[in-house]
């Protein structure tokens, strides 16, 4: 199958689900009957041609496999039960394209159900919108075919029943999703492999879809314009398997398209009203990804954004990162009072991120003893391989 | 995010176990594994021999040097791993609390993330 016509398939497979869904509810059966008429295209488009309506085609045919599948159905319970169950019969496809784009938007919001555990919510996400098969979830995320397919199919039978929900309230739950698949796909380290999918690239794939959807939402376009500003500096961000932090990169390996996409998206929303943590974040990526080296960083700038940030929507990583800004504009030492406001919090307690910040911080002040233990005990605590050869060369300068 | 759940295991406190609370411990391992295979948070669990049966190969900057029997003589050691996948350390811990070694005073289940992953079947 040529790659335009997999891009197509799977660009196509959300708004078709969404449709049998809104339809006929039943998402299990309907998910089952997609995968088929998926299938299905991916084997007569290549030799007969792509239809001139290829969504119509696909809500046809997978509504087709669901009437074949009722009848079997009907037909099983009347061998058990003698009772007769007429199978609904599909109408006819509509192609309004408004109501494609709320079905698919409702089908985002039942996979990312509140019944539903994060990792259930993923990997639904990435089957029944992104259109990939279980196996390459299963891949991506280095878990066992079998383990990703019963997790599918509990998700699958926990939403049954759950109906399609529409509120928008549902939208920060498929942002945290979304969130979630790029950054798996940004720490996860294993053995080299060029089938595996890049769950970052996914989950980017995944926002710009969202945004089509929900073009005016600001937090929409934060969250793809972050995804954007932060994979741009993925070919820089490691080299022969060590973490290169963000000051020592080499900025020409940053890629300026996806730099200056993430760019025109903030600059775009930001005039417009409140602005989110997302977008806050896309903004503080995006000084970052403009600058030419760290000293010429608008730090002050970024410090007032994080301070913003640590207001609306505080946490101990923002806290972390203010510290950082703050040792940047002030000295290390005011820095390093901010971190001390983090000791005896509890959802950062032992994490290796405090440990690291903190020696970095002890290193500009010239405290080497100091900085070295910090960077030794992060280096114990970190679970990313890089991270660990990065903290431990500090360490041992 | 993946863990490994080590059951650490005293023969002493295991020698001593009533028939009935050994098969109430088996009988449970059966029903734990069920349970999270059927969340999709299972991927795969080993129990291992005594280690009266380990060899042991300890490098001495030369040749290694190779000896049988245990690596330390502890009291307790790793009689088996599960290997899961779930949301988060305290998911982890919920499911180890799951395993009916935990319900036998003086056993215990070591929870330890993953760090890096490769197998045939990843």
């Amino acid at each position: 199958m040529s790659a335009e016509i997999e891009d197509l398939l799977r660009s196509l497979a959300p708004q078709v689900l969404g449709t049998l869904v809104s339809r006929h509810g039943q998402f299990e059966a309907c998910e089952d009957a997609v995968q088929e008429a998926l299938f299905a295209a991916s084997v007569q488009w290549p030799e007969e041609g792509v239809p001139s309506r290829p969504a119509g085609w696909l809500v046809t045919v997978a509504g087709r496999r669901l009437t074949d599948y009722w009848r079997s159905e009907a037909a099983r319970r009347e061998r058990e039960l003698t009772v007769s169950m007429e199978p609904p019969l599909s109408p006819p496809p509509d192609d309004d394209p408004s109501r494609h784009v709320d079905d698919t938007l409702r089908l985002l919001f039942l996979c990312c159900h509140p019944k539903l555990s994060a990792p259930s919510q993923v990997a639904l996400t990435l089957r029944a919108v992104g259109g990939l098969t279980t196996a390459q979830i299963a891949h991506a995320f280095l878990v066992p075919e079998a383990t990703m397919a019963q997790r599918i199919s509990r998700a699958k039978q926990t939403i049954r029943g759950a109906g399609f929900p529409d509120g928008p309230e549902r939208l920060p739950a498929v942002l945290q999703v979304l969130y979630l698949i790029f950054n798996e796909g940004y720490t996860a380290t294993s053995g080299p492999d060029l089938q595996r999918v890049e769950l970052a690239t996914e989950a980017i794939r995944l926002a710009r879809q969202v945004r089509r959807l929900l073009p005016d939402d600001a937090e929409v376009a934060g969250l793809l314009a972050l995804m954007l500003l932060t994979d741009a500096r993925g070919a820089a961000r490691s080299a022969d398997g060590v973490l290169v932090p963000l000051a020592e990169q080499d900025r020409g390996l940053w890629n300026r398209a996806q730099i200056e996409e993430g760019v025109a998206l903030v600059a775009g929303v930001l005039p417009k009203g409140p602005v989110g943590p997302y977008l806050l974040q896309a903004t503080i990526a995006a000084i970052h990804d403009e600058a030419p080296s760290t000293e010429k960083t608008d730090w002050a700038e970024v410090l007032i954004l994080y301070k913003i940030l640590d207001r609306t929507a505080p946490n101990p990583m923002v806290t972390l990162n203010r510290a950082i800004a703050t040792a940047m504009v002030h000295g290390p030492a005011e820095g390093l009072a901010l971190l001390a406001t983090l000791d005896g919090d509890k959802r950062i307690a032992g994490h290796y991120r405090l440990e690291a910040v903190r020696a970095h911080l002890l290193d500009l002040a010239g405290a080497y003893d100091q900085a070295r233990e910090h960077y030794l005990r992060a280096a114990r605590l970190t679970l990313s391989l890089p991270e660990r050869e990065y903290l431990l060369r500090k360490a041992s300068r | 995010m993946k863990y490994l759940l080590i059951m650490q295991v005293n023969p002493e406190i295991l020698d001593a176990l009533s028939d009935d609370e050994r098969k109430l411990v088996m009988d449970g391992h059966g029903e734990f594994m069920k349970t999270v295979q059927d969340s999709g948070e299972f991927i795969l669990t080993q129990a291992l021999g005594d280690p009266a049966n380990s060899a042991v190969v300890t490098g001495t900057g030369g040749t290694p040097a190779v000896t049988d029997g245990p690596f330390l003589e502890a009291k307790e050691h790793m009689g088996g791993f599960y290997l899961i996948d779930c949301e988060s350390k305290e998911r982890a811990i919920e499911i180890a609390k799951m395993i009916p070694d935990t319900r036998i005073k003086g056993l215990s289940i070591e929870i330890r993330p993953v760090m890096f992953s490769c197998g045939a079947d990843l």
